[in-house]
Order: structure tokens, then C-alpha cells, then sequence
């Protein structure tokens, strides 16, 4: 058979016959074992112990995190008209070593951003990875710049702010940085419910870059909160144009105004001079962006006096028609002389001291109590403290402990000098007298419902008291009669004060005036301050009178308060009768 | 017998299987749709904000003051040109 032919068979080949020594194929298998076992166990591993790395690597071709935009909260008015508002921009970025760019689409870029052609090339011929050309583009011009598609031009999306009132109300809004984050005003005090938290999404998304999935939230975005303002847009651009006005009229240096509605303690209007441009911020000063109704303190000076007067009519020390003798002109306390700016020949009433402002008569008042007594009446006002409205850069003014006043001290303190406040403090503390002698928090945001937590200080018969003496300072005799608002009786008090700098009085003034409207029934507090009025006439009488008639006048109109003074010429009051009866006329001639 | 009670269930296994592939192609159809609108709802959104603010910058107060004045020749009213209506 030719299978036998074969010496050789597989089984019986002679290689068989040689003995191999043992333990060879027992290591060999041994090998194998624990070759397939170290697989096995990096598999079991890679699977179940330390598999997140690969799942990580399988799920970046297919997962992408996705950021969520949220857009900053809006400021709007108390009628919800808009103050501030963020809106999608672009900024255009370049990577200088990936933009090669020919001349023609260098000037083409360049154009299009608004900029000379060597500006663009030098920005991009710098050493660094990444160069803004452009920030804050409107969209339509980033996309018409995007369709371009120059290499290494980047964009990137952003926002930015805009307020619609421009200067009106900068002072109070404050301003955004380019991140969009609040430096100053309205939007650092309410960061925090301004500013949204983006949130982020986890997503798969297929070949073609659409999302076909979404996995999880993880983290959901966190719109910023919207903001609705005390402040009245009307008041707040009439109390503006009529501060623009007299600071150019009296060639002024700085002014003031702030409206208070006195129901509430909401802030109106507040407006400052000089001003700025919140969209347009390149070239500002300090002087411009100073809030100076929050942020300075100045001496009030006579502003002062009707709440020594109050407190002397509060304590049953005098009565309004108690007679005091300024007839001297002078007053020698200690080492010191205090004299009126006008002499007066004979003694007046308490409420004649108030009206014509006289300093010697107010200190006659402010004799009757101790110290501790008058600082705490002006601590009681809240002098000396800051509001805590939150506002950035707030001050409390300066008064200083009882214990270390001086006589002269306390009668130069009863007429606002040797103390100081803001014309916030000042505005807060006139509450006091339109409110039956209760005073409230202000608020720099809306009220919805009732202000409880008022806080005594006069009895209301104080109160009305005080209001009839400031009534009589805007009325013939009195030192505001420019003050006056035709059709409303309005009380206030002027203040002329000497400028301090470094400790020593200078020869510039402040005026100031603070009053409230109509006297009845007082709706508005409004407090106005001319820093150097320099043209002429230095009175608070001539220089914030007028101010404060206008700002209050457009007010009242504006909040449609009911007159308490017949208009000149006098209007007729229409009756309900008389109604009836032009309405049945009217039926008859139909 | 088998045989045909294994073809049924082979048929129902690629049915069931053919139905999975249609009802997630569909559900990934809808969300990307979902999806296309919720980027509409976005731009939108941002629209309304530039509406917003276009309305504010026409109807500020100061443009407001400057038309009445200037092209209407309107003014405050003076004294004695007001009426006062009690109710």
C-alpha cells in the first residue's frame, strides 16, 4: 500500500521517540495560563474598575457640553419703562500666527471695523496667540464679517449694555464693565440679582453636528433677575433738564436733586451734575461720575435749623409765637462770635427765627438742651450713619460724639456747621416733618404694598408746626420766596454754606434747599445742592429756590397731585353740583 | 413544528427590531426640531430686547421734549390755563 510506503507517519515520527524533559510543555501551558489570565484581568480591569478614561475618550467623539447663555437682568423704571438693557454683541478676534491675510482682505477687514489699515496690521503682526481687533460689534456686522472667512479672524459672543436714558440717569444706573459685570450705581448694588450664571447641558450630537440627544442638564442657567427702579423716567428727566439749566445759568461747578415720594421713602429722581454718557464711556473724569447725593457730605448749614427748632417745640420749651431777642446781631459763646448774615433790630417769634433764618435765634433754641440731647436727635435723624441702601460708596457724613463737643461746637451745629451730611440724609430726615413727624427707610427700588417700620421722632403736632414755620420761608418775608409753586403751598428751608477744603472754611458756597409739597398733605420731599454758583448772586434763596420750585412744580404735575393753593388767576374749582348741571345742559341741547 | 415556531419568532425579533430603529430615528427627528426651535425661542428673545430698547431710545423723554417743542410748537401750560376738575 502506498500508505505503508511511507517510513515516516506523524505518530511515529522519530522526533516522538526522543523524550522531552517535562516540565517544558508544563511551562509552556503554564506561560499560555497566565498569558490569557493577564489579559483576562486588564479586561476586567479596563471594564469594571478603571473605566472612565476610555469612556471619556468614547464619549468625546460623540458628547459635547454645551454652555447655556443667560442674559443679565433688565433695569426698568417704576412703569417699567427700560433704563438698561444687555444685548447680544460680537467681538472679532484674530490668532496673528494663522492670519495671513492678502492686502486686498486687510483692507476689506478694515473697513469693515472701522479702523486704518496699518492699525489692523500691527495688531496682528504682534507675538501674541491672541489679539482682539474688534470689541462689541453689532451682529449683522460680525456676520457680514464672518461671511469673509478669513483665516486666523475669530468671533466670539458677548454682551453688552445700553441704557436708553444716556446721561439722564447715569449717575443713579452706574455703568457695566466689557464682561458685563456692574462697576458702579444701580448695577454693582444689585449685582448679585442682576448678573445670570450660565448653565451648561451635556448633548450627543451625530456626524452632521446636529443635537439628536440631550443626556443631562448639568447645570441650568440662571437667568439674571429684572430690576424695577423707584425712580419715575418723567420726574427723573425733568428734575435732570431743570438741574442742567440752573447749573449753566449760575455757572456752577456740581448740583444735585433728589425727589422722595414721602408715602413710600421711594427715590423718584436723582440726578447729578456733570454728568456723563453711560454708552459712550472713553474720556471720563471723576468729577463726571461722582454720585454726589450718596457719596458727599457737605455742611447744610441753615437747612439744618428746623429740626432744633422741633425739637424745642417737641420738649414744651417754646411755642411757635414765643418771642426770642436777636436784636443784638452778635453772640460771644466762649472765645467765638456768631452773628446773623442780615441784622435783624428787634426780638422775633420762634417761627420768625425759622423764616428769616437767623443764627442767633436758632442757638438761643439749641441752649435749651445738652449735648447728648442734640446728638441724639440728629442720630435719631440718621446723620452720622450711612443709609445702607446699598449703593456703592455710600457716606454717613461726619458727627461727632456728644462728649467731645465744645458750646461753641453745639451752637455752630444747631445752624449745619461743624456737622456734615449728604443730600440724602438731608432729603431722608425732611421726611420726618411731611410725615407727621415720622421717619421711614428710603428705597431705591420699587414699594409694592405699605411701609410699616416708621419710626417716630416729633408728634404730629410738631410736625404740622414746623411745616407751617417752613411753609412762611417761601412766602413774602421769608427767605425762598423764588421757592414757591404756583397753585401748591410748599414749605422748605435754604441753606448757604461755606465750603470747607482741608480742614479750613473757603470763600465758595454751597446752596442747598429742602422742602415738601403741597403743605396740607405732603406728597414729595425734593432736596436740590449748587456746588459754587459763580455767577452773580451765592444765596440759596436766588440760586436753589427757582430749582427746587421747578423740579417740584414738573413733579406735582407729573404724579397729578391735587392743588392746595388757588392757581393765580384764580380758577374756578368746579363742584359736583356745578358738574350735574352742565351735565344736564348738555342733555338739553342734545 | 419547531422549525416554523422559530421562523415566527425570528420574524417578530426583526420587526421589533426594525420598529426601535423607526422610533428612535423619529424621536431624534423631533428633538432636533425641539432643538431648531428653542434656538428660534433665543433669537427671539434677543429681538424683543433690541425692540425694547429701540422703543426706549424713540420714546426717550429728551427726543420726546425736543419734537413737541421744536416741529409741534408745544409748551407747559402757564398759569390760568389750567382747569381743575374736582371729582
Amino acid at each position: 500500500m502506498r500508505k505503508n510506503q511511507r517510513t515516516v507517519t506523524f505518530n511515529h515520527n522519530p522526533l516522538l521517540k526522543r523524550e522531552l524533559p517535562m516540565w517544558r510543555p508544563r511551562f509552556l501551558l503554564l506561560a499560555l495560563l497566565a498569558g490569557s489570565l493577564t489579559l483576562t484581568g486588564r479586561a476586567l480591569y479596563l471594564q469594571g474598575v478603571n473605566n472612565d478614561f476610555l469612556q471619556a475618550k468614547g464619549e468625546s467623539r460623540y458628547a459635547r457640553t454645551l454652555e447655556i447663555p443667560a442674559t443679565r437682568g433688565r433695569i426698568t423704571d417704576r412703569h417699567g419703562d427700560m433704563l438698561a438693557v444687555s444685548t447680544p454683541v460680537r467681538s472679532v478676534w484674530a490668532m496673528p500666527s494663522d492670519a495671513k491675510l492678502e492686502p486686498a482682505q486687510a483692507r476689506e477687514l478694515a473697513r469693515m471695523l472701522e479702523m486704518e489699515v496699518n492699525e489692523l496690521n500691527d495688531k496682528l503682526a504682534t507675538q501674541r496667540d491672541f489679539v482682539y481687533l474688534k470689541r462689541q460689534l453689532s451682529p449683522e456686522l460680525a456676520q457680514r464679517i464672518a461671511d469673509l472667512k478669513l483665516p486666523g479672524i475669530h468671533e466670539q459672543k458677548e454682551y453688552r449694555r445700553y441704557y436708553p436714558g444716556g446721561e439722564v440717569s447715569a449717575h443713579i444706573l452706574g455703568f457695566t464693565n466689557v464682561e458685563d459685570r456692574g462697576q458702579e450705581g444701580i448695577e454693582l448694588a444689585f449685582e448679585k440679582q442682576l448678573a445670570g450664571a450660565p448653565g451648561l447641558r451635556r448633548v450627543i450630537k451625530d456626524r452632521r453636528g446636529q443635537i439628536i440627544e440631550d443626556v443631562t442638564a448639568v447645570r441650568p442657567p440662571r437667568e439674571g433677575e429684572d430690576i424695577a427702579l423707584a425712580i419715575d423716567g418723567k420726574i427723573q428727566y425733568l428734575a435732570w433738564s431743570a438741574l442742567r439749566d440752573t447749573m449753566e445759568q449760575h455757572k456752577a461747578k456740581a448740583g444735585a436733586a433728589v425727589v422722595i415720594d414721602t408715602r413710600s421713602g421711594e427715590i423718584l429722581a436723582l440726578v447729578n451734575a456733570p454728568t456723563f454718557n453711560p454708552n459712550n464711556r472713553s474720556n471720563l473724569t471723576g468729577e463726571q461720575l461722582r454720585n454726589r447725593v450718596f457719596t458727599d457730605s457737605f455742611e447744610p448749614g441753615s437747612v439744618m435749623k428746623p429740626f432744633i427748632a422741633g425739637l424745642a417745640l417737641e420738649r414744651g420749651k417754646v411755642k411757635p409765637t414765643t418771642m426770642v431777642d436777636v436784636s443784638a446781631g452778635r453772640m460771644t459763646i466762649g472765645t467765638a462770635t456768631i452773628s446773623d448774615s442780615h441784622r435783624h433790630n428787634k426780638p422775633m417769634t420762634v417761627a420768625e427765627v425759622i423764616q428769616k433764618s437767623s443764627n442767633i435765634g436758632t442757638v438761643k433754641l439749641a441752649q435749651y438742651f445738652s449735648p447728648t440731647e442734640m446728638w441724639q436727635l440728629f442720630d435719631d435723624l440718621g446723620f452720622g450713619t450711612p443709609l445702607n441702601l446699598g449703593f456703592p460708596g455710600e457716606t454717613g457724613g461726619r458727627l461727632r460724639p456728644a462728649k467731645s463737643w465744645k458750646p461753641i461746637e453745639q451752637a455752630t451745629m444747631s445752624y449745619g456747621h461743624g456737622i456734615s451730611v449728604s443730600l440724602i440724609q438731608m432729603a431722608r430726615a425732611y421726611l420726618t416733618f411731611a410725615r407727621d413727624g415720622e421717619l421711614v427707610p428710603l428705597s431705591l427700588t420699587r414699594v409694592d404694598g405699605e411701609v410699616s417700620n416708621g419710626r417716630r421722632i416729633f408728634s404730629v403736632e410738631t410736625a404740622r408746626a414746623v411745616r407751617a414755620m417752613l411753609e412762611s420761608v417761601t412766602q413774602t418775608g421769608g427767605t425762598a420766596t423764588k421757592a414757591q409753586v404756583a397753585g401748591y403751598r410748599v414749605g422748605g428751608k435754604t441753606g448757604t454754606a461755606l465750603k470747607i477744603e482741608n480742614g479750613r472754611y473757603t470763600k465758595r458756597y454751597i446752596a442747598s434747599f429742602v422742602g415738601f409739597a403741597p403743605v396740607s398733605n405732603p406728597r414729595l420731599v425734593v432736596a436740590v445742592m449748587i456746588d459754587e454758583p459763580s455767577a452773580g448772586s451765592y444765596y440759596a434763596g436766588t440760586v436753589a429756590g427757582p430749582l427746587f420750585s421747578r423740579v417740584m412744580e414738573a413733579s406735582l404735575r407729573s404724579l397729578g397731585v391735587a392743588p392746595d393753593a388757588p392757581l393765580t388767576p384764580l380758577q374756578l374749582a368746579r363742584r359736583q353740583t356745578e358738574e350735574r348741571a352742565d351735565a344736564a345742559t348738555l342733555r338739553e341741547s342734545m | 413544528m419547531k422549525m416554523r415556531f422559530d421562523a415566527v419568532l425570528v420574524v417578530l425579533v426583526v420587526a421589533s427590531a426594525l420598529g426601535v430603529i423607526s422610533a428612535q430615528h423619529q424621536a431624534r427627528k423631533f428633538y432636533s426640531e425641539l432643538e431648531r426651535e428653542q434656538v428660534r425661542a433665543r433669537g427671539l428673545e434677543v429681538e424683543w430686547g433690541q425692540l425694547q430698547l429701540e422703543q426706549s431710545t424713540w420714546a426717550a423723554h429728551a427726543r420726546v421734549e425736543k419734537l413737541a417743542r421744536e416741529k409741534l410748537g408745544m409748551r407747559p401750560p402757564a398759569q390760568g390755563q389750567v382747569m381743575v376738575v374736582e371729582p
